[in-house]
């Protein structure tokens, strides 16, 4: 039997690692008791109250663009919800473009045709490597506020228009008679997915292939036009007319917000096609060569064999671009675009003083819509994921 | 209509400034098993991917089943549905299963049905012997079984020829077995079949014809008696004397 060596103390695996545990622990204890003690000691110094009392002190100060319901004599705690769907706005429609334009690009860059190939390529290479904030001054300072005043704005029929306070479009206004419209919408839509619906069933079992854009399309277009017609078309649409040195009626799309969803939405974008082209080219060779050996065509083969397989290698990066754009989108403090930082972590901040409620509640707003959409990436993620064995 | 299954005359294909195959001629009659042999980088793998338009020769006719192969995207997917190709490295779709491996080009490209399509891939999966494993996935399949999915997968098209690109050089050796006497099955039936490999037994049994090639040319044909007893060329001599021990 071998005797055991002897071994110091403060040599023992067990020892050390409690060591360095109990270490650890009381150096992140101390950190956090130096920053409570500095907290505390401002809030005293400067006689600020603590608390989340403020939220429903009023506001005084208003914001050019809400999409809920918003005076001067609002609360700071309504200020905090038109902050939060103002960012959402931007997020969700940025996520979209750049969803749609990133793998449009990503394909582009694996095109055969060379001009397209060079195109994609070209816009990957500049947009990804120029500072976003820079990208967002270009769109808004360069090309938005050098448009032509109101007077000389850009008009397509007479109906939307350009200048340098925004997009002008018309607006839809409902009148009475509209929900049976509606009503006819809803069900030309459900009809269209039962038809939808149909025609795979009729594909798998008869292995006929019939057109259904048109039929669907028919079916979301004519009960709506049929119903609106029998009502007398109940909806008419506020036209935005340029009255004295601006425009009134319609709605407008603000330049701040443009110039940041156009950035946010390009330069994200061009890290998605780099995703997308990365997930495609991913996928072995040998499936694009057994495809084509059993006579599927371009499209069925990029359908059914090659993006059901880089898809699960494009999703989890994916996430992270949907996080970043959603994350970018503070940076709408430098144009003034009223965002959650903007409006809560910017001009609440300052007029209240609350520092540490409001920095908190803004980063409690931000790490909930992340870890939400990485709960729902995740999610789909599993759904599209290879069941390889 | 001839009554060969390909013609080819005067092929030359070109990698860039590589010239992969030289003055290729060579008939295939309906029904006739050539299998293709030759040192690596002799061109055979080239020439038998030439033959479903994988790869695209620069000079040259290839006629199969009466059908010029030509720059048209047409005359291609004619050529394509008439051949079935076996690769060396199986090339399942690792996303769907055994059996809709076998089902995605018939519902999709002949557009059957999709119960017709699953009768007709179960029928090939039986022939091949795993009708058992149709609803695994590849992964979970040995490199035998694979490589017999990958040949009922291209029978399910019913192609008239079968194309087999080294089909047993990426198996473990116990596995070999399995998949050539499924080839051999295959050749019971008549199937027209060129195969590119070093099995010089499955040679010998099944071949009508030997074609030996070298640095892009075709060196020799000859049935297997004569290649494997008097070859003619010093380079066929050279070969054989180091793949036969």
């Amino acid at each position: 039997m071998a005797t055991p060596l002897r071994i110091a103390w403060w040599r023992r695996r067990r020892t050390r690692d409690l060591l360095f545990q109990a270490a650890l622990i009381a150096g992140v204890l101390l950190l956090f008791g130096i920053m409570a003690n500095n907290a505390i000691q401002t809030v005293e110094r400067q006689h600020i109250a603590t608390g989340f009392g403020f939220l429903d002190h009023t506001a005084g100060f208003d914001v050019v663009q809400t999409l809920v319901r918003y005076d001067e004599t609002s609360t700071y705690g309504r200020v905090l919800l038109v902050g939060i769907l103002n960012t959402l706005l931007v997020a969700a429609i940025g996520i979209v473009l750049a969803t749609l334009l990133g793998f449009l690009v990503g394909i582009g860059q694996l095109s055969s045709n060379w001009l397209v190939a060079r195109l994609a390529r070209s816009f990957v290479e500049i947009v990804r490597n120029l500072p976003l904030l820079l990208q967002i001054f270009f769109w808004y300072f360069a090309v938005l506020r050098a448009l032509p005043g109101p007077r000389e704005s850009w008009g397509v029929a007479d109906a939307v228009f350009l200048n340098n306070r925004g997009l002008y479009l018309p607006a839809p206004v409902a009148e009475s008679g509209f929900g049976f419209v509606m009503l006819a919408f809803a069900a030309g839509a459900i009809a269209s997915i039962f038809m939808f619906l149909r025609a795979k069933a009729v594909r798998e079992r008869t292995g006929r292939v019939s057109p259904v854009a048109p039929g669907t399309t028919a079916l979301l277009v004519v009960p709506a036009l049929l119903a609106s017609a029998a009502a007398g078309f109940p909806m008419s649409f506020s036209v935005p007319a340029l009255s004295g040195f601006n425009f009134q009626g319609g709605i407008v799309v603000l330049p701040e917000m443009m110039a940041l969803v156009v950035a946010l939405a390009t330069y994200t974008a061009s890290y998605i096609a780099e995703i997308v082209r990365a997930g495609i080219e991913g996928v072995a060779r040998g499936q694009t060569e057994a495809a084509q050996a059993l006579g599927l065509n371009r499209g069925q083969m990029l359908r059914l064999v090659i993006v059901p397989q880089a898809m699960r290698q494009i999703i989890p990066p994916l996430t992270s671009q949907y996080l970043n754009l959603t994350k970018n989108s503070s940076l709408a403090v430098a144009i003034a675009y009223p965002d959650l930082v903007s409006v809560f972590a910017g001009t609440t901040l300052s007029q209240t003083g609350q520092a540490i409620e409001i920095i908190a509640i803004t980063m409690a707003v931000y790490l909930t819509l992340s870890l939400l959409t990485s709960a729902f990436m995740n999610w789909y993620n599993a759904r599209v994921a290879l069941t390889e064995r | 209509m001839s009554t060969s299954a390909v013609e080819i005359t005067g092929l030359n294909k070109w990698f860039k400034a590589f010239h992969v195959l030289k003055d290729i001629n060579l008939t295939v009659a309906r029904g006739e098993r050539v299998v293709i042999c030759g040192p690596s980088g002799s061109g055979k793998s080239t020439l038998i991917r030439c033959i479903n338009g994988l790869e695209r020769h620069q000079e040259g006719r290839l006629t199969v089943e009466g059908v010029e192969l030509s720059e048209e995207i047409g005359q291609i997917e004619a050529v394509r549905a008439n051949v079935g190709l076996v690769f060396q490295q199986f090339n399942l779709f690792p996303h769907l299963t055994v059996l809709e491996n076998c089902t995605l080009a018939p519902m999709w490209v002949k557009r059957l049905p999709k119960r017709e399509a699953e009768t007709l891939a179960m029928k090939y999966l039986e022939r091949v012997h795993i009708p058992e494993q149709a609803l695994k996935y590849p992964g979970q399949l040995s490199g035998g079984q694979q490589q017999r999915v990958a040949i009922a997968r291209a029978l399910t098209m019913e192609p008239r020829i079968m194309l087999f690109d080294e089909p047993t050089s990426a198996l473990d050796p116990e596995m070999i077995k399995e998949v050539l006497e499924t080839m051999v099955e295959l050749a019971e039936t008549g199937m027209t079949m060129l195969v590119v490999t070093h099995e010089m037994g499955f040679a010998r049994t099944v071949a009508n014809r030997v074609v030996f090639m070298d640095e892009g040319e075709i060196v020799e044909i000859a049935p297997p008696e004569e290649f494997f007893t008097k070859p003619k060329s010093p380079r066929t001599k050279e070969f054989l004397s180091q793949i036969l021990r």
